[in-house]
């Protein structure tokens, strides 16, 4: 593995980035993923009944909207090799803060900031445990996804907050102007660029990547490791409660079951978009690509009339399709390189 | 390593162009065959309704669903039903779209919460979709097919105890639910009323609670007959508790034939003790006929025979006339009696 530029194996290696752009654009997992969505959307609208009308792509984005927004930032944790298993019940968590906030006479807007606060303290607490206490962040948010989604239940009871003002639960569901899509679309969009930004354009998301390939070298390499992922769990906390007061807002129902089961979806997305669970491997795009992919599957299955049992079973097979592909092409690579070196080193 | 692109990553191309084929193949597989059956669909537009339980695979909606899928066919219907797997508040939301887009006339659902799919059901209501709640009311809806009335349910319990106690009365106890649950207590409230109203041979020795816990409901059981000596008949207007004390019943045979129980049960909970004899009767609501009468409902909304205003009158085939009470609900009937007979026809 140490060769030398000299080494033809490592020279074709490196002649590898000479290829046009579009070459290497071609050969991504997110480009894959994404010439799935346009393939399936074609389909969808050649074969299935009522596909090609404005309300399905609407609809499409209104039901996904909390998964894409959650795993922005969830997306960022897995590629440091760490995973927020506690996003959906930080949802609901969040959800009951505003509604019973609201009840109790709190403006919306404080009750607003009161609920995203919460949930951004729910990522210290996530973050502090991982990193200072060190322990592994599957144990610690499988943790907090029951202890929050206890609170949350245990706050409301069986109690609903529904009467939210009319006009911002219109607003909450309401097109941007001119087109069909839902207003959430902006949001989905301002926070995938800032955190792509922020993943593949600074020094931080670099380090983000050396973390999740490996935490001893990054640590070595100068890159503040356990920062790095405090902030990250805040960011997963903040992201997830806003979030919430959004799916308040959209169903016009703050209850404490609200959001239960999102983790694993946010989860199946990020994955399904080449995002290795082992960290250090994917991109944002890809993780919204699946997340997108999978709402756009729901919408084609659904209108055509196809039942959820059925839903469930394609998405399962498509994730682990997915996942085999990628894991099978990667050991055939390792393999390949190691006869490389193996071959140059007995030369 | 990951940084920079091997050979192989051309392989992962081409595994990634398979995949894409691969998905490509599985969705039309899956999609050519029912495309055909929304296509039919288009013509009789508002002949079509969707049936949306609170989930699939749950026996009580599968009784129902049938009900419903029976009525549709004697009226020509074309049916779908549709629904989630999981009970989120949201998770029906996708099919009330679905039957937007694909113009059903009417959608019947029982709502897992009735706020949070009040969006998409008042959009199906603006797009002309007539909306029936059913088991579960909503907040937005033109009529609720309600499936058991408090008065209706306590009067059917009370008039089988009474018919089985006949003139000489006795002592009886009620073994409910939960102490804080509202519908429990509003059912064990109205049956004192009627029992002090009209059966005054009839003494209510004690009310105990099981708490929807199997043990608990066992013990509750055991404590009543034991601790009252003359009693005749426990009610038990929960369907834990009617098992229970049938299960406490069927282990002390002592007592069988000494005190009568009956209750609100499951028939798949119940046939055992009905088969063996241990139980004679008891009572809850039929979900089949439950179904049956949404869909003619629907019908009826598609119609216009009926609005959901107070007093409009519809025909639902074996059922009969029914009459939209206040608040836009139409009430099922008495309650339903399961004994030898038919319990066995049951699966929820």
């Amino acid at each position: 593995m140490s060769a030398v530029m000299t080494d033809p194996a490592a020279a074709a290696k490196y002649q590898r980035y000479g290829r046009p752009l579009w070459r290497r654009l071609l050969l991504r997992t997110e480009t894959a993923i994404i010439a799935a969505i346009v393939l399936l959307i074609i389909i969808a609208t050649a074969t299935v009944p009522y596909f090609a009308q404005p309300y399905t792509y609407s609809t499409m984005i209104l039901n996904s909207a909390p998964i894409l927004l959650m795993l922005i930032p969830v997306t960022l944790i897995i590629i440091t090799g760490e995973i927020d298993l506690s996003v959906g019940s930080v949802l609901g968590f969040s959800s009951a803060i505003f509604g019973l906030s609201y009840a109790a006479g709190v403006p919306l807007s404080l009750a607003a900031v009161l609920a995203i606060v919460g949930g951004g303290l729910i990522g210290l607490f996530n973050g502090v445990l991982v990193t200072v206490v060190g322990l592994p962040s599957l144990a610690v948010t499988i943790g907090t996804l029951a202890l929050f989604r206890g609170i949350a239940v245990g706050l409301l009871g069986t109690r609903a907050v529904t009467d939210f003002p009319q006009e911002v639960l219109s607003f909450a569901i309401s097109p941007v102007f001119g087109s069909p899509l839902p207003i959430v679309t902006v949001a989905i969009l301002v926070l995938v660029v800032a955190f792509a930004v922020l993943l593949h354009f600074t020094p931080f998301g670099r380090g983000v990547f050396a973390i999740g390939l490996s935490p001893e070298a990054a640590a070595f390499s100068g890159v503040r490791v356990n920062r790095t992922k405090l902030i990250l769990f805040v960011l997963s906390g903040l992201v997830a409660s806003a979030t919430g007061v959004y799916y308040t807002l959209q169903y016009s129902n703050a209850i404490g079951t609200n959001g239960f089961g999102f983790e694993l979806q946010v989860v199946t997305a990020i994955v399904l978009g080449g995002v290795s669970i082992w960290g250090g491997r994917g991109t944002l795009l890809g993780a919204l690509a699946g997340g997108v992919l999978i709402a756009a599957l729901n919408k084609t299955l659904q209108l055509a009339g196809i039942g959820s049992d059925t839903i469930s079973i394609v998405t399962g097979a498509a994730l682990i399709f997915s996942v085999v592909v990628a894991s099978v092409s990667g050991s055939i690579s390792r393999r390949r390189r190691g006869k490389a070196s193996a071959a140059s080193a007995g030369a | 390593m990951k940084f920079t692109f091997s050979k192989t990553s051309r392989k992962r191309g081409v595994a990634a162009v398979v995949t894409v084929a691969a998905s490509a193949m599985l969705l039309t597989g899956c999609v050519a065959p029912t495309g055909d059956d929304s296509g039919d669909g288009d013509a009789s537009a508002s002949g079509s309704i969707t049936v949306i339980p609170k989930s699939l695979g749950n026996k009580y909606f599968e009784a129902s669903d049938k009900g419903a899928a029976a009525a549709a066919a004697e009226l020509g219907l074309t049916f779908t039903e549709a629904g989630p797997t999981a009970t989120g508040s949201a998770d029906q939301v996708p099919f009330i779209q679905t039957a937007i887009q694909t113009g059903q006339g009417a959608i019947v659902i029982a709502a897992n919460d009735p706020a949070a799919v009040c969006n998409d059901l008042t959009a199906a209501q603006s797009a002309g979709v007539k909306v029936v709640a059913y088991d579960t009311d909503t907040d937005c809806r033109d009529v609720f097919i309600n499936q058991a009335t408090v008065d209706g349910i306590a009067q059917g319990l009370v008039d089988l105890t009474a018919a089985h106690l006949g003139a000489e009365g006795g002592t009886i106890a009620i073994l409910s639910g939960g102490a804080n649950a509202a519908n429990l207590n509003a059912w064990v409230d109205a049956m004192t009323a009627i029992i002090e109203e009209d059966h005054p041979e009839i003494t209510i020795a004690k009310v105990a609670y099981g708490d929807d816990i199997d043990e608990k409901a066992y013990q509750e059981a055991q404590g009543l007959i034991q601790s009252i000596p003359d009693l005749d008949a426990i009610i038990a207007p929960d369907t834990v508790s009617v098992k229970e004390a049938a299960h406490y019943l069927a282990d002390t045979p002592e007592y069988q034939g000494e005190v009568w129980v009956t209750g609100l049960g499951l028939p798949s909970e119940m046939v055992e003790y009905i088969d063996s004899g241990v139980i004679e009767q008891f009572g809850l609501w039929n979900p089949e006929d439950l179904g049956y009468l949404a869909s003619y409902a629907a019908q009826a909304l598609i119609n216009g025979d009926i609005t959901g205003a107070e007093g409009d009158t519809f025909e639902a085939g074996t059922l009969g006339e029914y009459t939209v009470g206040a608040g836009g609900e139409v009430v099922l009937g008495p309650m339903f009696v399961f004994d030898a007979s038919n319990v066995g026809d049951f699966s929820f």
